[in-house]
């Protein structure tokens, strides 16, 4: 709506050939109605975003952040570190590695090095999520920017919401729920480290075990091809064989041969006339 | 690492930085993807294999409280909240309900606290 009125007014404009004062003033109130019905159909599509918060993905997320909380707590972290780690990292595993390599006293080298190897998973999530949310003309900062916000929560809410949202409204719409999220659950964090003395050491392990059992559902449930549920199958597997025998940069091993062996496995099923 | 700023210092080198490199590389990289190519379709496979990776990491080797439930429990209580999650018509939140009853039923009982 906001979009067709300056288009209107250059209709008007072009079939009276006539630049009348009036008819020009017409045009700026036609294009500032324009401009402001643009910042409104955004802020409506960030606040969609925001509502997405209210969904079952943000919810266990945020009963996966009081773990961590309580975690940091155990690790001797200072209140300020746990949120200012949620706030500025944002990518639960990657978290937990580095709340591991500091309460062990590793140097900064080694605890770079180890997250590093943990989050390599980040790179093919947000080449993949690119596509989701870029629209004709996004700029490449924006995408920079609201890259922070990809970790597994927001990747599968992104490929399950996303693609029902109009085109050019999908990278506002996502930093909604990015933003939002994450401002939720620097807050839980410090709630729950706060609280931590409270929690039996059972309900905490409990909150722990959602995020592994979540992220395996979620990904199973948004799965549309076979590439990524024999990814998710083979990945699962070959996490912690390889980690078992102390395969070093075993996740990024598992990632490559699981999810090559995966895509293989979707061409053959394909050249069979296998339905998607 | 004394001084105040110190311990915000290292998270952001060995924690944001060490996350948001990949993130970047990743916006580059996604900037040449089509969406309906096989390039992402790969891609889409590796960072998905990745994933799960930590999550059998999460379950298998978890840290914090989690390692102190059985091995056996947490793997039964992951393939019974798979069941149900599939029995539910691959209802997200009955799998994940159905899970915990299961780790939290098995691990008072087993461990007698």
């Amino acid at each position: 709506m906001g979009k067709a009125a300056p288009g209107a007014a250059l209709r008007v404009l072009h079939g009276s050939h006539a630049l009348s004062g009036s008819l020009f003033i017409n045009l700026r109130l036609a294009a500032i109605q324009g401009w402001m019905g643009e910042r409104q159909t955004a802020a409506r599509w960030f606040l969609r975003g925001m509502g997405g918060v209210a969904s079952v993905p943000a919810l266990i997320l945020i009963g996966s952040f009081i773990g961590f909380g309580v975690l940091c707590r155990e690790s001797g972290l200072s209140l300020g570190e746990a949120m200012f780690m949620t706030a500025f990292v944002w990518a639960l595993p990657s978290q937990v590695v580095l709340v591991g390599a500091i309460a062990t006293g590793s140097s900064a080298l080694v605890a770079a090095i180890a997250v590093t190897l943990s989050a390599i998973r980040l790179m093919p999530m947000t080449a993949a999520w690119v596509p989701l949310v870029r629209a004709q003309g996004t700029p490449r900062w924006q995408l920079l920017v609201l890259s922070h916000f990809v970790a597994v929560t927001a990747w599968v809410w992104g490929f399950m919401r996303l693609p029902d949202v109009p085109r050019e409204r999908r990278a506002v719409c996502f930093a909604g729920f990015g933003v939002t999220l994450t401002l939720i659950n620097v807050a839980v964090t410090a709630i729950s480290f706060i609280g931590a003395a409270a929690l039996p050491p059972l309900l905490a392990g409990a909150l722990f075990f959602l995020t592994p059992i979540y992220f395996l559902t979620a990904l199973s449930a948004s799965a549309r091809y076979h590439a990524e549920r024999l990814a998710l199958g083979l990945g699962v597997v070959l996490g912690p064989a390889l980690h078992a025998y102390d395969v070093g940069l075993h996740l990024l091993w598992a990632g490559l041969v699981g999810g090559t062996l995966a895509f293989i496995g979707h061409k053959l099923i394909h050249r069979r006339g296998g339905a998607i | 690492m004394s001084e105040a700023l110190g311990p915000y210092l290292f998270i952001l080198l060995a924690g944001t930085l060490a996350t948001d490199i990949w993130r970047w590389l990743g916006v580059l990289v996604g900037a040449r993807l089509r969406e309906d190519s096989d390039l992402l379709l790969w891609v889409k496979a590796v960072a998905t294999a990745l994933v799960a990776a930590v999550i059998g990491n999460l379950i298998f080797a978890p840290s914090g409280a989690l390692a102190e439930v059985p091995l056996a429990i947490r793997l039964g209580a992951a393939a019974c909240g798979y069941l149900a999650f599939w029995l539910a018509r691959k209802n997200v939140l009955i799998g994940v309900l159905a899970a915990e009853a299961a780790l939290i039923a098995a691990a008072s009982i087993f461990a007698g606290t």
